[in-house]
């Protein structure tokens, strides 16, 4: 659906993003991650035909992004990061503005208007001005004027910044519910965003893809080591003797304290679970076992790994 | 042309929308109206005269007196007035961001120029016709010719169309809607006073210079001479500036 071929995008002598390529497939969602002035406003606003790119080229639809460049944006939803409004117009006078714009039919603009608001959950609002209405509405009407003439693929930049927990929810159940019938990009530094609601993810960092994979993928692959969190708490008994003790269960890589309160992170080989051992080993040794449990790896540390290795590496 | 059509009717809607337009439309017509009564009190004392000596009743002329003062003075209040109306059409898109929507959607950069220039030339448009109330009337009072008084009316709107290109291109440079008025009215007013110098020049320079000052082409207008070598200056000046607004905007993008 989405080919982005080795696009390079250089201002002046900043180069933004270098030699970036992936594929997104019909009906995917996906995360577009990376830490802030990494590169993905940029690659969004070529794919979305707004900028073309140094080098390189990017695809819709089999359609080149340069070529025929209205073909393309009429397949395409954006929003852009800043959710950029006519602040003056009121949220139908704006949509009816974008219904035309897309090309809408006269006789089913007001049908398209009310479908868009419906789903957005702005029918309540149509006749306020935007100026006026909150951050929370506006992202809405952000998301509505993208869905508007009902285009197959979706491209949010940083959708659910600025927003309370409880809008962020909303959002993002919109984004899922969207995404059983579209294609969707979605850009994001927030990574438990891009884990719960996306397929596939692609991090990006200083201007480069460094992985593309599924978020349960991407965990198994990095995960080498099994991490097991347990506390204990012994009255008599100093810490570091339990500590010993562990460490000489046979597949136990390294044992370390987490904190004073009797936490340790105890980090074994991937292939066997040894929580009964540990536990039995604490037990056994007079100590109380106040919890025990796996630690899974969250995106968060994929990321930050991914991120410090390529650091590391250049 | 995709484009054209919702951009121009979405200007308009802004335009009517934001307070410029009447705090702009309200002080034009307000001043139009102050030259009008001093043009037509003139005449008016010119008149009294003529009442007594018949030389003076022969020169009595409206379209001199008062029509072709009243075209020029509308024209020195559109100087002021026109960067006022140009300068947030580009520059708020781009300081607002809804740029990034424009050229995202459907709609090709011409028809987007085209729709923000002819919907800024249709609202100072509609501000000037605030004037004919005026000439109406005074043609109850006196007989005029009102196909001068459409020659006026007609260089007025090619005089608008020249001011509000060279107005969009300066607001184009820059996202700083001072900054854009600034620029279009230094560079209206450049092209109108460069016709003065050519009592210094050389006469190749002066022809030149003749032809390219801004006003000149306005005279025989005010007169009442439609002269199809103005009508093609004002064209031409416009097609050339929103030509370069264009390509500014392209590069605008290529930059990033």
């Amino acid at each position: 659906m989405i080919e982005v071929e080795s696009i390079t995008k250089r201002y002046g002598s900043l180069v933004a993003i270098k030699d970036v390529s992936f594929s997104v497939e019909k009906g995917e969602i996906v995360g577009f991650l990376g830490p802030n002035g990494a590169g993905k406003t940029t690659t969004l606003k070529i794919i979305t035909c707004y900028m073309p790119p140094s080098e390189g080229r990017v695809k819709v639809d089999g359609i080149d992004c340069f070529e025929d460049s209205l073909a393309v944006r009429k397949r395409l939803g954006y929003l852009p990061e800043s959710v950029p409004l006519y602040r003056e117009m009121t949220v139908r006078r704006f949509l009816r503005f974008v219904a035309e714009s897309k090309g809408v039919e006269p006789k089913k603009r007001q049908k398209e208007i009310e479908r868009v608001a419906d789903t957005c959950g702005l029918s309540k609002v149509t006749n306020r001005i935007i100026g006026h209405l909150s951050k929370g509405y506006r992202q809405r009407v952000g998301i509505a004027q993208a869905l508007i003439n009902d285009p197959p693929i979706l491209i949010f930049d940083e959708p659910t910044i600025g927003l309370d927990p409880s809008q962020i929810i909303e959002i993002r159940q919109l984004i899922k519910d969207l995404g059983e019938e579209k294609t969707i990009i979605l850009s994001s530094h927030i990574l438990p965003e891009v884990s719960q609601v996306c397929q596939k993810v692609i991090i990006i960092n200083k201007g480069k893809v460094i992985a593309t994979e599924t978020p349960a993928n991407l965990t198994s692959q990095l995960q080498k080591s099994t991490k097991i969190v347990l506390q204990v708490k012994s009255d008599s008994q100093p810490i570091d003797s339990i500590i010993e003790r562990l460490n000489n269960i046979p597949g136990v890589l390294k044992v370390s304290r987490e904190d004073h309160n009797g936490t340790l992170i105890v980090e074994t080989d991937q292939t066997k679970d040894l929580r009964p051992q540990i536990s039995r080993t604490v037990i056994e040794n007079n100590w109380d076992l106040l919890e025990i449990k796996l630690h899974d790896f969250s995106l968060e540390d994929i990321f930050l790994e991914l991120v410090t290795k390529e650091e590391e590496a250049s | 042309m995709a484009g054209f059509k919702p951009v121009y009717r979405k200007e308009l809607y802004s335009f009517f929308a934001s307070p410029t337009f009447y705090v702009v439309a309200l002080i034009f017509l307000i001043i139009a109206g102050y030259f009008f009564f001093s043009a037509v009190s003139y005449y008016n004392i010119l008149s009294f005269q003529g009442m007594q000596n018949p030389m003076w009743r022969e020169q009595l002329n409206p379209t001199e007196m008062v029509l072709r003062p009243f075209f020029m003075d509308i024209s020195v209040i559109m100087l002021l007035v026109c960067p006022l109306l140009t300068m947030r059409v580009l520059a708020e898109e781009r300081k607002t961001n809804t740029s990034e929507l424009l050229f995202t959607y459907p709609l090709s950069d011409t028809g987007v120029l085209l729709g923000k220039f002819l919907a800024t030339l249709s609202v100072l448009f509609i501000i000037i016709l605030g004037t004919l109330p005026s000439l109406i009337y005074f043609g109850t009072l006196t007989p005029l010719r009102w196909q001068i008084v459409g020659a006026g009316y007609l260089g007025l709107f090619l005089l608008a169309a020249a001011f509000i290109s060279l107005g969009i291109l300066a607001s184009s440079l820059t996202e700083n809607q001072i900054i854009a008025a600034v620029i279009a009215f230094g560079a209206l007013l450049l092209f109108w006073v460069i016709g003065w110098s050519k009592a210094f020049t050389g006469p190749q320079m002066a022809r030149f210079i003749n032809y390219i000052s801004i006003i000149n082409h306005f005279e025989n207008f005010a007169k009442g001479v439609i002269d199809i070598r103005d009508v093609v200056y004002y064209v031409v000046f416009s097609t050339f500036f929103l030509f370069l607004t264009l390509r500014f905007l392209e590069s605008q993008r290529w930059r990033g």
